[in-house]
């Protein structure tokens, strides 16, 4: 990686779109995110990096409480979402994963047509009048997941028969179909080859212009390409947040400059 | 140091052909060939009392499809069955059918004289006719007033003895003992049948008719049974998947982890294991006895039924909701589905195929209870076809399982060959049943 690329990547000032306040993550005993602070900030790709079990994909599934899916994960501490509190007990946790899209680490189309799986999310809230609305979201959707060329003769074949860069793709623009002002992406390149690899990472960074990205990546080349911040996560501690290239290059915490020479991790 | 002495206890082992197995692959490889000739043995021993379960019940069972019958014509007398003379059915129902059977009497010695058989000490040949006779031929005159005072050709079953003697069951030396068929009388059969008036063919009428008296097997069929079964299997399948599978969603997808639902979870599994008898007692202590609905009918049977099913396929609809891969859930979460849209939309469907195996499985389990019918009285003799539904449910009815205990208590050695080929009747639907399931199974299911 060339660090001068990184160190003169323009982070121009964006505004803060979701802020975390001294979150804390229980799962029953288990201690497993520790009084994290960190804001994320609009139209900014923002990589959670660690060591594996370090807790960046709990806390990643916390900002769309994907967690309260699991009955012993208990949240402490504040998350906002535009200035407002998503575990307020207001909030309905399906309206907030309207807003706060996912793509997970195993790419998991529905086992329906690749129209339905992009249809689906758009359906439900019902964002689409009628068929010919729905039709040119499915097909925005499909372009700017950069999948649309592959497809577009096929749009009722079922999902799954993709291959799994494909799957991926498919499920990035399943997720952003519903118009999400935040996509959470927990490892999505880890099943997929170099070249997928590198086709999901510049769909990253075109996306970066319309919605705030947090990606969570085992690998520091993936953080250190795709991302403008990056948090370092080490024993559910938030050791290290900042700019993409100073953490790469100059990072300020002992662990961090470990964990990034591969000395720990 | 240590590690010197490691060494040397130690020493680098002869190096070994491979063209030569060592000894403990031998003993490994031998091990191995042991294994599968148990596992043959097994297999083999299970195929065998298979095969000879089905091939005695095929043997035994096949007669009851074929039946002797004998056409006669008959002179349908206007002075016996319609004195008045103006055709009235009122009148015509008067005369019973001890009216009838003198005419039957009359047909076959005309049918005797006119082939010219000549047996000494031939005594009553009226009876190579079923009993069953003169009832058919009242009830065909009853619906037909017309044909009184015509000749009419009808085909009457032969009494089950005379059955049994084309059949096996019966020989010359055991109707020389028996007081109600003589060896003159198998004799006559021979000599009908060389002249083409008997004959053994195909009989509808044992998966049609109703059941018949003890001193009748030629005339018993499975009609009322099979429309019973169907009744309670239609029942079953009503109460029992909706309640089942609504009562597994809930469990599976929205019941809070807890003691009480580890309680509920347990006993649905306790469930299972009940003696099916025991729901026969609660279903004549609750359906019969509190709710009084009636003894004997379909309603009755099937909700004890669908009580024995219910954990079946409660067990089988969770067991495939479990295997709904949890990438599905967070897929259709994290687009924004609520609970319930994630479960209808996707997981529902994808565990479609093992539900409908596991319903399927359960009804058929229901189809051959016996035990707990027994106990709410569907072991009575029906003699009358239930009516339609759903004023037919609360009919009497039998049912296949309960007819074949039914038939295998009776003395006559015909009710056996019966009980066997209701038995026969019993596995094609169960077999009929399995097929759809694994059809059902191998078209709806899907890979992800």
């Amino acid at each position: 990686m060339n660090d001068m690329r990184i160190m003169n990547r323009a982070t121009g000032m964006q505004d803060t779109k979701m802020s975390a306040k001294g979150v804390d993550v229980y799962y029953g005993d288990n201690h497993a995110i520790k009084n994290v602070t960190v804001d994320i900030e609009d139209k900014t790709v923002t990589a959670f990096i660690g060591p594996s079990g370090c807790g960046k994909s709990t806390f990643l599934r916390c900002l769309n409480r994907m967690n309260d899916t699991i009955p012993v994960a208990r949240v402490e501490g504040e998350i906002t979402l535009d200035g407002e509190n998503i575990y307020d007990a207001k909030v309905d946790p399906v309206q907030l994963r309207a807003k706060v899209g996912m793509v997970f680490q195993k790419p998991n189309p529905f086992p329906k047509s690749i129209y339905d799986n992009i249809a689906y999310g758009p359906r439900i809230h019902g964002l689409a009048r009628n068929k010919s609305e729905l039709d040119d979201i499915v097909e925005k959707s499909l372009r700017r997941g950069a999948i649309w060329d592959e497809v577009k003769d096929r749009l009722d074949a079922p999902g799954t028969g993709l291959s799994g860069g494909q799957q991926q793709r498919l499920c990035i623009a399943r997720a952003i179909a519903t118009e999400p002002e935040v996509l959470l992406m927990d490892e999505p390149c880890s099943a997929l080859d170099p070249i997928a690899t590198s086709q999901v990472e510049e769909l990253i960074d075109e996306l970066r212009q319309n919605f705030s990205v947090v990606i969570v990546t085992h690998s520091m080349q993936q953080a250190a390409r795709v991302s403008q911040k990056t948090a370092f996560f080490h024993l559910g501690d938030l050791v290290e947040f900042g700019e993409t290239g100073q953490i790469f290059t100059n990072p300020h915490d002992p662990r961090t400059e470990s964990y990034i020479t591969g000395r720990i991790g | 140091m240590t590690d010197a002495t490691a060494g040397a206890a130690h020493p680098a082992p002869k190096p070994q052909s491979l063209l030569a197995p060592d000894a403990r692959t031998r003993k490994r490889n031998a091990a191995e060939a042991r294994f599968r000739i148990y596992g043959m043995v097994a297999v083999g021993l299970a195929v065998i009392a298979l095969v000879f379960l089905l091939t005695s019940i095929v043997r035994n069972g096949a007669g009851a499809f074929f039946q002797t019958f004998i056409s006669l014509e008959v002179t349908l007398d206007e002075a016996k069955l319609d004195k008045s003379g103006n055709r009235d059915p009122e009148e015509m129902a008067k005369v019973s059918t001890f009216g009838y059977a003198p005419l039957i009497k009359d047909a076959i010695q005309a049918k005797i004289a006119e082939l010219g058989i000549e047996i000494e000490g031939l005594a009553k040949p009226e009876d190579l006719i079923s009993k069953e006779a003169a009832a058919q031929m009242r009830n065909f005159v009853l619906a037909n007033p017309d044909v009184v005072g015509t000749t009419r050709t009808f085909e009457f079953l032969a009494d089950g003895r005379i059955d049994g003697y084309y059949k096996d069951r019966v020989t010359m030396e055991s109707a020389s003992r028996d007081k109600n068929v003589s060896p003159e009388q198998l004799q006559l059969a021979d000599a009908l049948k060389d002249a083409g008036t008997l004959e053994t063919r195909f009989n509808w009428n044992f998966i049609t008719w109703p059941d018949a008296s003890e001193n009748r097997p030629e005339a018993s069929g499975l009609g009322v049974a099979i429309l019973g079964s169907f009744y309670m299997m239609i029942i079953v399948l009503v109460l029992a998947l909706p309640i089942g599978v609504a009562a597994s969603i809930y469990l599976e997808e929205f019941a809070p982890k807890n003691r009480i639902t580890d309680v509920i979870e347990v006993n649905i599994s306790n469930l299972a294991a009940v003696p099916s008898i025991v729901f026969g007692i609660l279903g004549l202590a609750i359906f019969i006895n509190f709710a009084g609905l009636p003894q004997s009918a379909p309603i009755v049977g099937g909700l004890v039924l669908t009580l024995m099913t219910l954990p079946t396929i409660i067990i089988a609809t969770r067991a495939s909701l479990k295997a709904v891969p949890p990438s599905i859930r967070e897929a259709a979460l994290g687009v924004g589905a609520s609970k319930m849209q994630t479960v209808f939309h996707h997981v529902l469907p994808l565990a479609a195929p093992g539900i409908l195996t596991g319903t399927i499985i359960g009804l058929a389990q229901a189809l051959g209870e016996t035990a707990p019918l027994l106990l709410i009285g569907m072991v009575a003799f029906v003699r009358e076809y239930p009516a339609a539904p759903p004023e037919g449910f609360f009919d009497p009815a039998s049912a296949l399982p309960v007819q074949v205990y039914n038939w295998t208590t009776r003395a006559d050695p015909a009710f056996v060959e019966r009980a066997s080929g209701a038995i026969i009747v019993l596995l094609i639907f169960l077999l009929a049943m399995n097929a759809i399931a694994i059809f059902l199974r191998r078209r709806f299911e899907r890979r992800w």
